[in-house]
């Protein structure tokens, strides 16, 4: 009773009711993690004697400039999803050259700090293959300008200030260019490529004015396969088009010259097909044939030799130019746990130049790419590093055969997010540590009230703020009280699993899934969903959590799935299942069995459903619950919704005891010509809900209407389904329903005039609220539609409870068609959103917080109080008492409510709240590029002591008023001595 | 860092007053090649880097985003930007950085005059005459603590303990002494007979009887 009365003060000592921290209080449970994805290109800058860095562009549109001592970002810019890299490089000495967006965007940044120097919009005719060609620049006084080719135009454009010199469009000339050759301090430009399927182009222009010199074609009989390679700068390679022959082309004083020659003359029992490999050597080239690459050389006269045959897996470089008219190269290949890295000269091929071997994780997989830079040793020789991509979307540098650094870059892609309980401590904390750490434990709260009085100084404020990001109590391997202490489990594009301690982010441990992964039988998997597989808590002691994962072949829907079950704990497979039958849905199922593992229904692409595990017993739980199962699909394409329940055993060649028939229950068709879905949200299956009643002012009671089956769907006319500014007013409308998923009952229905998509929504409780684009008042808006059951309305009669005429225990189905109301608003709001999330804790008491993915990305915490439809402009008192806000037109961005503070999650995907154990509190976790966790306290902590709350001003105030009461008794017995003498 | 951020701004400034008079007519739309029009634009932040607050926003990283992340470009270093080859229609640019609050503008680009700007802010549909955006308010993140004071530690739960304590020892007995010992002895006599302990007989005045 003391605790309570004494938190009810704390409670009223801090009025606040927005999420805020104090500066000193970042990192004290957050934390923020970099990322930049799977690399596609780099180019190092090592030249001069100051940093050294390598500049990279990757899969996720990052830009990035990276220390190559330690890999840590120097700068970084994510741009836009449609704006992917190109090409990059350096020009100048000084300047990063990206060319994106297919060759039509053309930006200059500054090396040092990454600011934005110059851009240009490069415009053309067709598509093309998109080539930057920046000329080598020795001196770097003289200003070469850039040559860009893309969207079948060729620019010339000044690297100092971005300005288009001349520009010369070739698909005039009916030439799809391939390769670009300016031989430095040359007048011209060499442009290379296929004109049509069976003839080669070959073209001069004049490298001051674009001036198309000279233009000569050829036809080969054979055509072409539209790969081609330069061997030298007037030699190319390109393969016919059934991929058997090698055309060798030399252009020589006008002359196109084709000499072929059999791939199956070169390698023995060649079969298949050959494909050009992208190689930039001088008098060598590779190909690829059915799980080897093969060196070829070209001699005089047009002859080719085979020097080499490596295992397929192997990653070559492109070649650098390391001394005069020398060429070096990287090749790697793999050794059982170890990598090979062979650098060797273009020239020789028996001398290698660096042999070294690398002892590599094998859950970084195969090498995918691998770049390669020069420094100049002491003795004058030559020595390499590499960095290399892995097949999990790592970056590694390797020098003198260790890695220098790594970068888990696989996380910059996060698929799907599920937590797992950290194991329970199995033994008691000992008497000796405690002993141990009282004296620092009493040194480190001495210090603390040093702090909040003002009284330390800055090496004491430095060793408080020490000691509060290490403490090791958040970062331990077992589960706590408050239930801070989790694990992340992720799952990446890579196929990788990755485990993360949520006290300070580190991986725990991560897992290349091997269904995941490039095989025969699989040739593009992609991973799907993570679900929890199983939780034990009968066993919690001795019994490991484990999560499944479910993936798929390739990208149609009718692609063989794949599933995996991973030990949580461990991250070791338990067990695989590689290309079963299509998965288009999964459907955790809310039976477990006798080991607790989750039943989980997957539906399949013929309607089918398929039970996992596939156990007896699993048949015999489904049986009982047979038919209390059903589930709906959203077909988007069609506009159709519709619900679905098991009906029998499949009828197959083989019987198969855990396949099901399915059958339609119901179905809504929206009018084709007037919507089309945009957006279906559900309720989180494992959502708690404290209560159903609602109080209201002047003691009403309303009930909401929780159903777990209930969907909201968004839909808008066809015609505004594209971005802003596509449509006008009149033209657009949205439409939300909501529907019972179970019945096909729609409940409500909505239809907001002159508004259009991207919308956004979550649904929660009784709630819904989405974020759409109003085109009337061109911002975008909210709105919440809260739903209450009435059917429940009329059980406030005292005298019916009494007896016992009231609804309240009768059970709740879909099927009973209880009246239902809806209350509705909508409020402006400035921000475009990337995604909403509302936070979760584990009874469901603690009120809701909106937390929104902005378009800046950052995560908005927004308290759901503002978006209650009972808002009205002057709240009568009861209501003000209630706690509703007076209503104003837009929400109010409070920039303290910001979970991310002052961090920015790039490229910002999606937000996953997970319960604490203790009420108050949420754990946060937000993922794009980069990855942020928090934990949050919507209504504050009422039920636990805050971070900075002072134990030893407690302990002072205690020993003080024991003081006092010793000092008072002396008084008073000395007081009573001198009254009896009087 | 800071002292080399707030040169460059020198610099940025003056050459935004150079360059003002000169490219006044280039912040404008302007037809581009085919059907295509340029938005060009200007973002202003007059205080960057003479805050107080460790800022963590750089002009490098404000981005500008076309309809709600259809294009995405940042700032020249003069603060200039463009997007090109937008269609007619009306259109949404956001302007986002860390440390300030910008407003949404909405703008008309209109395939019958072009070189019109038609700009205005969404959030208080104030219209712009040029496309130059300035942010609205400074953002603060964080909660400013409050210096320490002796009221912070009086108001809390364990000064106002204290206070009592204090409070009880030293001015009770005061009210007590000043009482009339006649008063008094009645007073106590009263209590003794309702039979309720009072607070008094605990102190040390009570045992003066």
């Amino acid at each position: 009773m003391a605790i309570k009365v004494f938190l009810l003060l704390l409670f009223l000592s801090c009025s606040h009711s927005v999420f805020s921290i104090y500066q000193d209080q970042v990192g004290l449970m957050d934390w923020h993690q970099q990322y930049i994805g799977k690399v596609k290109h780099a180019v190092f800058h090592t030249q001069k004697a100051g940093r050294k860095r390598v500049v990279v562009s990757t899969e996720e549109n990052v830009i990035a400039s990276l220390d190559l001592r330690s890999g840590k970002i120097f700068w970084r810019h994510v741009l836009g999803a449609d704006d992917a890299v190109d090409e990059i490089d350096i020009a100048l000495g000084k300047y990063v050259i990206t060319l994106s967006s297919e060759g039509s965007i053309l930006r200059a940044w500054n090396l040092p700090d990454g600011q934005m120097v110059w851009e240009t919009f490069l415009s053309g005719s067709s598509p093309s293959k998109s080539i930057l060609f920046v000329p080598a620049n020795l001196r770097g006084d003289k200003d070469n300008p850039i040559l860009v080719y893309g969207n079948g135009c060729l620019h010339a454009v000044s690297s100092i200030d971005g300005e288009v010199v001349w520009n010369k469009e070739l698909t005039v000339e009916g030439i799809d260019v391939q390769e670009l050759i300016h031989p430095l301090g040359s007048d011209v430009i060499y442009a290379v490529g296929f004109g049509g399927l069976y003839q080669f182009d070959s073209c001069q222009l004049n490298a001051k004015n674009g001036e198309l010199l000279r233009h000569e074609k050829a036809e080969f009989p054979g055509g072409f396969s539209g790969e081609i390679s330069s061997v030298s700068s007037d030699t190319f390679v390109a393969s016919d088009a059934a991929h058997s022959i090698l055309v060798l082309i030399s252009v020589r004083d006008g002359a196109i010259n084709f000499q072929q020659t059999y791939i199956s003359d070169l390698v023995q029992d060649f079969s298949g097909t050959a494909v050009l490999l992208p190689s930039k050597l001088t008098g060598i080239f590779s190909i690829k044939i059915d799980g080897f690459v093969v060196f070829v050389k070209v001699i005089d006269e047009g002859k080719l030799e085979l020097v080499d045959k490596i295992d397929h897996g192997a990653a070559v470089s492109d070649a650098l130019p390391i001394s005069e008219g020398q060429q070096a190269f990287a090749l790697i290949q793999h050794e059982g746990n170890k990598i090979q890295l062979t650098v060797k000269t273009g020239h020789d091929w028996d001398d290698d130049l660096v042999k070294e071997g690398i002892k590599m994780d094998c859950e970084r997989g195969l090498v995918h790419k691998v770049f390669i830079n020069n420094y100049i040793r002491r003795d004058m020789s030559h020595g390499f590093r590499a960095l290399i991509v892995m097949e999990d979307h790592s970056l590694l540098l390797v020098q003198q055969g260790e890695i220098v650094w790594s970068r888990e870059d696989g996380l910059a892609s996060i698929i799907d997010v599920t937590t797992s309980e950290l194991p329970v401590e199995k033994h008691g904390v000992s008497v000796a540590k405690v002993e141990q750490n009282l004296f620092e434990w009493l040194k480190g709260h001495v210090l603390k009230i040093k702090g909040t009085l003002m009284l330390a100084s800055p090496d004491e404020v430095a060793e408080i703020q020490r000691i509060r990001l290490k403490s090791s109590e958040k970062s331990k391997m077992t589960r706590d009280h408050n239930g801070f202490r989790k694990l992340l489990i992720v799952l990446t594009r890579a196929g990788k699993l990755f485990a993360l301690h949520t006290g300070d982010g580190r991986v725990v441990w991560s897992l290349l899934l091997n269904p995941l992964r490039e095989s025969e039988e699989c040739s593009s998997p992609i991973g799907l969903k993570i679900y929890q597989w199983q939780v034990p808590h009968h066993h919690a002691m001795d019994e490991n959590p484990s999560v499944l994962v479910v993936g798929r072949c390739a990208h149609g829907l009718d692609a063989p799935g794949v599933l995996s079950v991973v030990d949580a704990y461990t991250g070791k497979e338990i067990n695989s299942l590689g290309a079963v039958h299509s998965i288009v849905e999964v459907i955790p199922l809310p039976f477990t069995d006798s080991t607790e593992q989750r039943l989980h229904l997957l539906i399949d692409a013929n309607q089918r459903a398929h039970l996992f595990p596939k156990t007896h017993e699993a048949i015999s739980i489904i049986q009982r619950e047979f038919a209390n199962i059903y589930w709906y699909s959203v077909e988007a394409d069609n506009g159709i919704i519709r619900g679905h329940v098991l009906k029998d055993n499949c009828i197959l060649e083989v019987s198969d005891e855990y396949c099901f028939n399915t059958r339609d229950l119901w179905s809504i068709v929206f009018p084709s010509e007037s919507e089309k879905i945009i957006a279906t949200v559900t309720r989180k299956s494992n959502e708690a809900v404290h209560t159903q009643a609602k109080v209201m002012a002047e003691q009403d009671v309303m009930y909401k209407y929780v159903s777990k089956n209930l969907l909201f769907v968004a839909n808008v006319l066809p015609k505004g389904i594209g971005k802003i500014g596509s449509v006008t007013p009149e033209e657009s409308w949205l439409v939300v329903y909501l529907i019972d998923t179970v019945t096909g009952r729609i409940l409500h229905r909505m239809t907001h005039h002159g508004s259009q998509g991207p919308v956004h929504a979550v649904l929660s409780e009784n709630w819904v609220v989405y974020h759409y684009f109003n085109l009337k008042a061109h911002r975008y808006e909210m709105s919440v539609i809260e739903i209450y059951d009435q059917s429940r309305a009329d059980n406030k009669d005292i005298w019916k409870l009494v007896l016992g005429k009231h609804n309240l225990t009768s059970p709740i189905s879909s099927y009973s068609r209880p009246e239902v109301i809806t209350k509705t608003q909508s409020y402006f709001f400035t921000h475009t959103v990337k995604t909403i999330a509302v936070t979760s804790t584990a009874k469901g008491i603690t009120s809701k917080q909106l937390l929104i993915g902005t378009i800046g990305d950052q995560v908005l915490a927004l308290d759901k109080r503002f978006l209650d439809p009972r808002r009205t402009v002057n709240p009568s008192q009861v209501e003000k008492e209630e706690g509703i806000i007076p209503l104003t037109d837009s929400l109010p961005i409070m920039p303290q409510s910001y979970v991310t503070h002052i961090l920015k999650v790039e490229g910002l995907r999606g937000i996953v709240t997970v319960p604490a154990k203790l009420e108050s509190t949420a754990l946060v976790f937000t993922y794009g590029v980069d990855l942020f966790f928090t934990r949050i306290a919507p209504s504050r902590t009422y039920d636990s002591l805050t971070e900075d709350f002072s134990y030893a001003l407690l302990l002072i105030t205690i020993v003080a008023l024991l003081a006092a009461i010793f000092v008072t008794w002396v008084w008073s017995e000395r007081k009573e001595l001198q009254e009896k003498w009087r | 860092m800071a002292v080399k951020q707030r040169s460059k701004l020198i610099f940025l400034k003056l050459s935004l007053l150079f360059s003002f008079s000169l490219l006044s007519s280039a912040l404008a739309i302007s037809p581009g090649a085919g059907d295509g029009h340029t938005i060009n634009g200007r973002v202003k932040i007059p205080s960057l880097g003479a805050k107080g607050f460790a800022l963590p926003g750089k002009l490098s990283d404000i981005k500008v985003i076309l309809n709600g992340g259809q294009r995405v470009t940042f700032l020249r270093p003069d603060g200039y930007f463009s997007f090109h080859n937008v269609p007619a229609g009306t259109h949404l640019i956001e302007v986002t950085t860390i440390g300030y609050f910008f407003s949404p503008v909405r703008v008309d680009v209109s395939a019958r005059n072009p070189g019109n700007v038609q700009a205005a802010l969404t959030e208080n549909r104030r219209r712009l005459t040029e496309l130059v955006l300035e942010p609205l308010r400074e953002e603060q993140y964080y909660e400013i603590r409050e210096p320490f004071s002796v009221m912070s530690v009086v108001k809390s739960p364990m000064g106002l303990m204290m206070g009592f304590v204090v409070i009880v020892m030293f001015l009770m007995p005061k009210l007590v002494e000043n009482m009339d010992p006649e008063e008094m002895r009645r007073a106590q006599e009263e209590m003794r007979n309702q039979g309720v302990p009072s607070l008094t007989s605990l102190l040390p005045g009570a045992a003066r009887s």
